[in-house]
């Protein structure tokens, strides 16, 4: 059934949608391979901030006038929009943050505060980016925590059979990635989350690489909180989401204090609104909302079940044609992969590697990607990454793997 | 001025012409360091060790130091593990250094310095082989990588006896 959502469209057509794909870089047409870094922007995506900024914009939940009704309005059925996208029991469980590393500091700060105390156990992978470590790390050190880590195998897989014993009464949180930045594994979320209710912790999804590229629904999964950035899907810079079971999230302090989060202040205390105005202190980024719920409309006017078809497609045929190469080592798993393939060659060191594409025209990352354990389970330094999304194409990759052929020759 | 790449012949229509900057910024020198790096390895009777890293990449040097009776340097060895630049730059470096007193060694970093960061001075003709690295003036995601080795030397002459650790980031 995917096969036929992807084959029956045209994804040339669909590049047509992204002004910046018609750019040139170094003389060469541009191959952008680094989405998983952040994804570019369909035209639409780029109208909706230009028409706000042109004829709704004012400030959200203060003003009477026409403007700040309409700011308003389209600010609260962007919140509706993501609720929606990920299957959210309501917009009351959607906070907008700036992006993934916010929302998971968010939780950190306000549920890790109240809730965790010495002793007890966060639970995360060896597979974390750095913002679902180090904010742990953080409250391990503010409250005397630990932190127990998940093994990665070396096909990028987690060690599964090793969560009974890790998963122990201490666990109150078990944090964890939805598709690796770097392997492009894609992890089991919902068994998981089961395995963690079992002993009564709860659940935080990582969903950065995951929104833009799978089909998912929260409620499905059955995970307590997920947190993701708009960039990665089309959205623009600066606004993310932590969503949060409502019961849970009002079970949260307030984080930052100030305006729009407030029902009143005296010169002593105040009262707080409920979720999730009380986790958007100050003036939220309304513009950024709205471009996020353009680029969901985007998104979903093509569909994930396609998208995520045709990204794996492409990431396994890369994963593929990179064997031809000589001396050229794979992460992550051989079967379905996220978007993305990391590899390291022995001609060259992944920063030589993307200087020399990037006279081609084509980007791609080099280094530790924010995942520098990782890195070190794998025994590297770093890896150069080729991530995709739909505006990708074989023939792109064919051309990665010419130069990337040229650059074996001219290295070894 | 064009060269083919030799590519493979299984890459259909591998037509990959080497590009004017690439061949400026690792020129066959810099090749040669990278792959066969000079004054590679330990040196037992160091005086200083200092161990540098560029967290950003993940690059790593031991630069150990063995100074004569002047303060100057009689040896210099390095080991790690890093880009062609980063490597190519330490093994000129080394051999560069060599018997060098320390003014000299301080001149010739400020030099160095200057050559993979200014866009317009001439090369000071003192740098000698070193010159090669100026093609790294036009890529400034790299000066840290050709100045990784650079910045240990000069902790070791800060630091003059035991172990030290520099950065290329500031902590």
């Amino acid at each position: 059934m995917h096969k036929i959502a992807a084959n029956a469209i045209d994804w040339k057509a669909v590049r047509q949608d992204f002004p910046i794909l018609g750019e040139q870089a170094h003389g060469h047409p541009l191959i952008y391979f680094d989405s998983a870094a952040t994804s570019q922007k369909p035209r639409a995506v780029i109208d909706a901030l230009r028409n706000f900024y042109e004829h709704d914009n004012a400030n959200v939940h203060r003003g009477l006038h026409t403007l700040s009704s309409r700011a308003t309005e389209a600010y609260e059925k962007a919140r509706q929009r993501v609720a929606d996208y990920i299957g959210a029991a309501s917009a009351e469980e959607i906070v907008f943050t700036r992006g993934t590393t916010e929302s998971i500091n968010l939780v950190a700060q306000t549920w890790g505060g109240k809730f965790i105390s010495e002793g007890d156990v966060i639970l995360l992978t060896v597979m974390e980016h750095h913002s679902n470590l180090v904010p742990w790390q953080l409250l391990a050190e503010r409250t005397g925590a630990r932190l127990r880590f998940v093994p990665v195998r070396d096909d990028g897989t987690l060690e599964l059979e090793k969560l009974s014993s890790l998963l122990t009464p201490e666990v109150k949180l078990f944090a964890f990635t939805y598709i690796s930045n770097s392997l492009g594994t894609i992890n089991p979320v919902a068994e998981l989350c089961e395995k963690a209710h079992s002993i009564g912790a709860l659940t935080l999804v990582d969903a950065a690489q995951s929104i833009g590229h799978l089909p998912f629904n929260v409620r499905e999964l059955g995970c307590d909180l997920l947190a993701f950035s708009g960039h990665k899907m089309c959205g623009p810079t600066g606004i993310g989401v932590l969503y949060g079971r409502a019961e849970l999230l009002d079970s949260m302090p307030p984080w930052h204090g100030g305006g729009e989060m407030i029902v009143s202040v005296t010169l002593e205390k105040s009262t707080f609104k409920k979720t999730p105005h009380r986790f958007e202190g100050g003036t939220p980024n309304i513009a950024g909302a709205i471009g996020l719920a353009a680029a969901i409309d985007y998104i979903e006017g093509i569909g994930r079940p396609a998208i995520f078809e045709h990204d794996s497609q492409l990431a396994r045929y890369a994963a593929e044609r990179l064997t031809e190469l000589p001396g050229t080592r794979i992460l992550g798993p051989s079967g379905e992969r996220g978007a993305l393939v990391g590899f390291v060659m022995d001609a060259a060191h992944p920063h030589d590697l993307t200087t020399f594409a990037d006279q081609y025209g084509l980007a791609m990352r080099g280094g530790h990607h924010c995942n520098q354990p990782l890195m070190r389970r794998f025994g590297v330094s770093g890896t150069t990454r080729a991530s995709f999304y739909f505006y990708n194409t074989t023939e792109e990759i064919d051309r990665m793997i010419e130069i990337l052929h040229a650059a074996v020759r001219f290295f070894s | 001025m064009f060269r083919f790449a030799q590519c493979d012949n299984r890459v259909r229509g591998a037509f990959v012409f080497m590009i004017p900057e690439i061949e400026e910024l690792y020129q066959e020198v810099i090749l040669d360091h990278s792959r066969r790096p000079r004054n590679f390895g330990e040196l037992p009777d160091a005086a200083v060790r200092v161990h540098g890293d560029n967290p950003a990449c993940g690059d790593e040097i031991h630069l150990a130091v063995k100074f004569d009776a002047g303060g100057g340097l009689e040896d210099i060895k390095f080991s790690g593990h890093g880009c062609a630049i980063s490597q190519a730059s330490a093994s000129l470096m080394t051999m560069k250094l060599k018997g060098k007193s320390r003014a000299e060694v301080m001149k010739m970093l400020r030099a160095f310095h200057d050559l993979v960061t200014e866009g317009t001075s001439e090369a000071p003709k003192a740098l000698g082989d070193l010159r090669v690295m100026q093609g790294v003036r036009k890529f400034p995601q790299r000066v840290k990588c050709a100045m990784l080795a650079w910045r240990a030397v000069e902790q070791a002459l800060e630091q003059g006896v035991g172990e030290a650790t520099v950065s290329t980031e500031l902590a």
